[in-house]
């Protein structure tokens, strides 16, 4: 009933409101975490693959690789527009960047895969979108995507398509 | 009341005219600002709704561009959830909550005046951005990346106002909560406090929990939109989806914290025009901390589509459905107040089943909506559409009428218009469900919200929808003359208006209730 007492709780609830503003920030991390433990989020780690995947001969699946740049003066492709190619035998794709302006450049190649559900099939063991690329003026560079498809993917799935962005990465 | 009113020597050096709103600390005042001022955000959101409606009344673009026609919707939306209904609840909660424990004011006189003043900043930031470069902004009420972290200085502009809402909620809330644990009168414990007080109590905590979160998401929206941080941006390391998550943890609680003093309200109505105590007090009180316990575990329900993992989409739906237990506990319990009760049918009354009858409809479909394979097809849709206004035009804005015509004579000390208010009542509920109620078949067909065209065949059930929509609109002026008459004068209101009413406002104090009320505390037994 008293003024003190009052401002008590005004102190407790504005103490709370800040350590809740504070925890919408702490959703961030919290959902990086939460993604990477459940793999739900394995955007920048190669795939684990295991050694005993079987070749399947019986089918083919035609992938049509796609190239994409924004926000950057930079020229992407890839060397081959489509493969095709059998579940489960690794497969090696080039691909090249070249920075078309004078001053370097970093950038960064986000996936983008069709059908959806092709992203719980395809094993990446190597690729350039794990990490930042960095050009200096003028550079070009050729830069492998190592990987294989999974067998247990659907019969109905017979094309597919990979598709990489490249974006300017802010400096972190 | 002039009398009343010598009795305290401080009443007489109180400013008047204009600097008597802006200078005022007085709870009464501050709740007659925040209803005037939800009232004409109500007008504001409600004319964008007509825009949209007009729109939509034929196949085809008539009257609002495409681009236009989003910058309605997502205005709709904000003004009415941040404008309209909210500010309306602690309006509500400034009149009624020390009236109702017997306190002399709010905790903090002083930032409750703040926490109004804020408002009208904040609705000049949302209604000016229609007339920027680049227009309002337009990518929903929700504003997800990557839409909101482009868009022009109207995007901002709402941004800021957001912020501006959540502030004034924030010490609003603060205020709320302090009143009702530190200034009941003797007496007056927890467990004895009237429901629309416990409404309000969990909901203000509630507040001060998810508050702050949509502040942080906000912020984070505007750095990424003016200082270069990628916390939604997919090309800076950043994910879209994660703002959805952190949107709806504030965005799910949100809702309830729109229709839980709406409760309240409708328990107060309930009883008293029942002439019966509220059967199972205390399951009520539980039940309304259970549905704040568990409006924090949903919120994923609203992006069963973004793409989650089965056992995600299993918990959630789950999770939704069981609030249907503790909201199904409130339902019949009203129902069992009203069992055998001396029944009137009073306006307020009306509404308040009104109330029942619709939100439990709203409630169903929310049900409904919970079933993913059942929401992977309605998302989107007017089905979705449908469902939320069911809970919160015949919910929370419904419960906000019943509410307003119980406590007029209390606050005016004049009777309000009773056929007017009827007339209100019966053509509010036929237009209501002229409107909302057929686009539960448009969105089961399919037709998609937020798009301002649509298929020929769904031509027949729009123009009943807007119809509904435009008679509604209308409805509302008289509502508006209903008050306006009510405030100038009418038959006086007896001190205890309502036969069955029990709460210290009706039993301790006249009517109108003095600028002042209970400086010395009542005794409760």
């Amino acid at each position: 009933m008293t003024k003190t007492n009052n401002i008590d709780i005004l102190k407790k609830l504005l103490v709370f409101s800040v350590v809740m503003f504070g925890f919408g920030y702490a959703l961030v991390p919290i959902y990086k975490k939460f993604c990477e433990v459940t793999g739900i989020y394995e955007l920048e780690r190669p795939d684990a693959v295991s050694k005993n995947i079987e070749v399947d001969n019986t089918r083919l699946i035609n992938l049509q690789l796609d190239a994409n740049v924004r926000g950057l003066p930079w020229k992407f492709k890839s060397l081959q527009s489509h493969i095709r190619l059998h579940p489960g035998k690794l497969t090696e794709v080039m691909y090249e960047i070249s920075n078309e302006s004078e001053e370097p450049q970093t950038g960064q190649a986000i996936p983008s895969y069709s059908p959806k559900s092709l992203e719980r099939y395809l094993k990446k063991v190597e690729c350039f979108c794990f990490s930042q690329q960095v050009l200096n003026g003028k550079e070009v560079k050729q830069l492998p995507v190592r990987f294989l498809i999974d067998p247990e993917i659907p019969d109905d799935i017979h094309t597919a398509t990979i598709s990489y962005t490249f974006f300017k990465a802010n400096a972190n | 009341m002039a009398v009343i009113q010598d009795v305290h020597g401080h009443a007489h050096d109180h400013p008047t005219g204009i600097m008597r709103w802006l200078t005022t600390t007085n709870h009464k005042d501050i709740g007659t600002l925040y209803l005037c001022f939800s009232l004409a955000m109500l007008f504001v959101g409600g004319f964008l709704a007509m825009g949209i409606r007009a729109e939509l009344f034929m196949p085809g673009i008539q009257i609002l561009e495409p681009e236009v026609f989003n910058s309605f919707t997502t205005l709709h939306g904000l003004i009415m959830v941040f404008g309209a209904v909210m500010p309306a609840w602690v309006g509500f909660a400034n009149w009624q909550i020390p009236l109702m424990i017997g306190a002399p004011d709010m905790a903090f006189a002083r930032l409750n005046n703040w926490s109004f003043w804020l408002l009208p900043i904040a609705a000049l930031l949302l209604i000016t951005s229609f007339f920027v470069p680049g227009g309002a902004a337009a990518g929903g009420w929700t504003f997800y990346p990557p839409l909101s972290t482009q868009g022009g200085m109207g995007t901002d502009m709402m941004l800021f106002a957001v912020h501006v809402f959540g502030m004034s909620s924030i010490m609003g809330s603060i205020n709320i909560i302090t009143t009702i644990l530190n200034m009941r009168a003797p007496g007056l414990t927890l467990m004895k406090m009237p429901m629309f007080v416990w409404g309000w109590l969990i909901t203000a905590y509630l507040l001060v929990l998810v508050m702050p979160v949509l502040a942080g998401a906000v912020t984070m929206v505007l750095t990424d939109r003016n200082f270069g941080t990628s916390f939604f941006n997919a090309a800076g390391g950043g994910d879209p989806v994660m703002f959805q998550h952190i949107f709806w943890f504030f965005g799910h609680p949100e809702v309830y914290i729109m229709i839980l003093p709406a409760f309240g309200v409708i328990s107060e109505v309930i009883a008293t025009f029942s002439r019966k105590p509220l059967f199972g007090y205390t399951s009520m009180v539980y039940a309304i901390a259970a549905i704040a316990l568990l409006s924090c575990f949903v919120w994923a329900h609203h992006m069963f589509t973004a793409g989650m993992p089965v056992t995600g989409q299993l918990f959630f739906m789950y999770a939704t459905m069981l609030i249907g237990v503790p909201t199904g506990v409130k339902v019949f319990n009203w129902t069992a107040t009203m069992w055998r009760g001396s029944m009137t049918f009073e306006t307020p009354m009306l509404f308040a089943i009104g109330f029942i009858v619709l939100f439990v409809i709203g409630g169903f479909s929310g049900v409904v909506c919970a079933v993913v394979p059942i929401d992977v097809q309605v998302q989107d849709t007017y089905y979705v559409i449908a469902h939320f206004h069911y809970v919160l035009v015949s919910g929370a804005l419904f419960a906000l009428f019943s509410g307003a015509y119980y406590w007029l004579p209390k606050w005016t000390g004049h009777m309000y218009d009773e056929t007017l208010g009827k007339w209100h009542f019966w053509l509010s509920m036929i237009f209501f469900n002229m409107a909302f109620f057929v686009q539960h078949f448009l969105g089961l067909a399919g037709m998609p919200r937020r798009i301002p065209d649509y298929a020929l065949q769904f031509a027949d059930f729009n123009m009943i929808s807007s119809i509904g929509a435009f008679g509604f609109g209308l409805t509302q002026l008289l509502f508006v003359y209903i008050v306006i008459k009510c405030v100038r004068g009418g038959e006086k209101a007896a001190d205890k208006t309502w036969e069955g009413a029990t709460t210290l406002e009706w039993t301790h104090l006249p009517s109108p209730a003095p600028y002042h009320s209970f400086e010395t505390p009542p005794v409760v037994k």
